[in-house]
């Protein structure tokens, strides 16, 4: 049993290198992949770094997702918080309860719905790289590409009517920025939170062909339709698939300029770019630290028992590049097939949007390199500036000419 | 080999389709997993045996 005395991790650790995880977690993970380390109010929580070990903390009942428990080790305020007014999102329920807000609204992310919005992508996608063409070099891939392609892709499915996209991304920009006054950030989010309230209002008596007007004849047809519990809804997809599939693309698009080996297979056969996309997810794992559990019943973990009240970081950084499951884990290889990766998560709250993520994935990195096949990046790699303070890792800005 | 699935534990992550399409569908309305074929053979034995593996929530299991 590991008595655990020493704390000397502080936790979040800093991820410098945007190819590397922090170096103290190969050495926790091979020396003792259960260890208490210190979060930033001071309190002790568990990290759990093998890949059998952050499966099963992911996937067991007495670990709870309840991010509003006094005691929910978290590392960052506010990384899903709540919308004014708002209900308790899914992401922070456990059990039935859990079940049943997420199979309301799974429907709208199955692999085979989503298909129905690959051409709205594409053109997207499309108008973006339009307008880097037609515009100055070098540019920044984040504002030109990275954010606008997800926020409007959540536009798509939401329902915004396209008067409002400037408004949309406005906002949710706002909200992403770090470092800003946090009054701003504040009003972007109240701002956002009446406008999806109004919007909600709008469908109801107007309903669309969208998520949100299907999900109110459906939560009507149930007896259950609130209108802050769907707006909360909104909310959480917005916050969940904007600044995760833009960092993805920033980060995914600077991997495959370092190994251009690795961008000619894609190039070369485009049918590898699914397979080279599960890769980058896998090299990257931005949401890492993000994937925090409470333990609510005493449990054996890899030997170690983990006690009702304490907090695990269960850090799918680390486990995506555990020698164990990933030969050669520390090499990006698009043809590797990394199909068991957890930079989805797993278990109950595994990533709902995943497909949709992939899918603005593989679209970006098909129509980008096609496009604009002598692109390069505008300054030395190692002064890509990352986002080594946030949640969610990812780069500050991506400047590339071509 | 029999397909057996817990259809209470399937969060609709929809692994098993991106998997084997052939074998495995979700329900349009709540995405939980539908089988299409609960007796696989040959190479589709395999895309079953993968399924399970990346299912997220265990809801897949095999009965050889
Ligand atoms: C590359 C992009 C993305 C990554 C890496 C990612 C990663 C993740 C991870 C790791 C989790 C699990 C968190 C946990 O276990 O506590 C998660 C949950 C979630 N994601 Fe994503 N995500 C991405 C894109 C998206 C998109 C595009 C959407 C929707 C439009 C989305 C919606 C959600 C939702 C709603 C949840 C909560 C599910 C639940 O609690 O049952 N994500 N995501
Ligand atoms: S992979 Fe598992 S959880 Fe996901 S849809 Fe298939 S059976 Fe359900």
């Amino acid at each position: 049993m590991a008595e655990v005395s020493h704390s000397e991790y502080n936790f979040p650790l800093e991820r410098t290198c945007p190819f590397t995880p922090p170096p103290e977690y190969r050495k926790i993970r091979e020396e003792e992949p259960i260890t208490k380390v210190v979060l930033p109010n001071g309190n002790r929580a568990w990290v759990v770094t093998r890949h059998t070990d952050v499966r099963q903390v992911l996937n067991d009942h007495r670990f709870s997702a309840d991010r509003e428990h006094p005691a929910f080790p978290h590392l960052l305020e506010g990384a899903f918080g709540r919308g004014p007014d708002a209900e308790k999102s899914m992401i922070s329920m456990d059990g039935p309860e859990h079940t049943t807000a997420r199979r309301l609204v799974v429907g709208e992310f199955t692999v085979r719905r989503l298909e129905g919005l690959r051409p709205r992508i594409q053109a997207i996608v499309d108008e973006c790289v339009d307008a880097i063409l037609a515009g100055p070099k070098p540019v920044d891939l984040v504002p030109a590409l990275a954010l606008p392609v997800p926020s409007l892709v959540i536009c798509e499915l939401l329902g915004i009517p396209y008067a409002d996209h400037d408004f949309f991304q406005r906002n949710s920009a706002k909200i992403l920025l770090r470092g800003g006054p946090p009054e701003e950030r504040r009003a972007a989010f109240d701002a956002l939170g009446r406008y999806m309230n109004e919007l909600i209002a709008k469908k109801e008596v107007d309903p669309g062909d969208d998520l949100l007007s299907r999900q109110i004849a459906k939560r009507r047809e149930n007896g259950v339709h609130r209108r802050p519990a769907l707006a909360e809804l909104g909310f959480l997809l917005l916050v969940a698939g904007h600044e995760t599939t833009a960092n993805m693309i920033s980060l995914g698009t600077a991997g495959l300029l370092k190994h251009p080996d690795q961008l000619a297979v894609i190039l070369a056969d485009p049918s590898k770019t699914p397979g080279a996309v599960e890769e980058l997810l896998r090299f990257f794992t931005i949401v890492d630290t993000a994937q925090a559990r409470l333990c609510v019943e005493d449990a054996e973990i890899g030997g170690v028992t983990i006690r009702a009240g304490e907090g695990v970081l269960a850090l799918g950084y680390a486990a995506n590049r555990d020698p164990e499951v990933f030969e050669d884990p520390d090499s990006l290889d698009v043809e590797r097939g990394a199909r068991h990766h957890v930079a989805f998560g797993f278990g109950p709250h595994q990533c709902l949007g995943q497909h949709l993520a992939r899918m603005e994935l593989q679209i970006v990195f098909d129509t980008l390199f096609r496009r604009i096949p002598t692109l390069r990046l505008a300054v030395r790699i190692e002064d890509l500036p990352t986002k080594n303070d946030a949640a969610v890792f990812g780069l500050h800005r991506l400047p590339v000419t071509w | 080999m029999k397909i057996v699935v817990d259809t209470g534990r399937c969060v609709g992550a929809g692994q098993c389709v991106l998997t084997a399409p052939s074998l495995f569908d979700q329900d349009d309305t709540d995405g939980v997993v539908v089988v299409r074929d609960r007796t696989p053979n040959g190479a589709a034995a395999e895309w079953a045996r993968e399924a399970v593996r990346v299912c997220p929530s265990r809801a897949l299991s095999l009965h050889e």
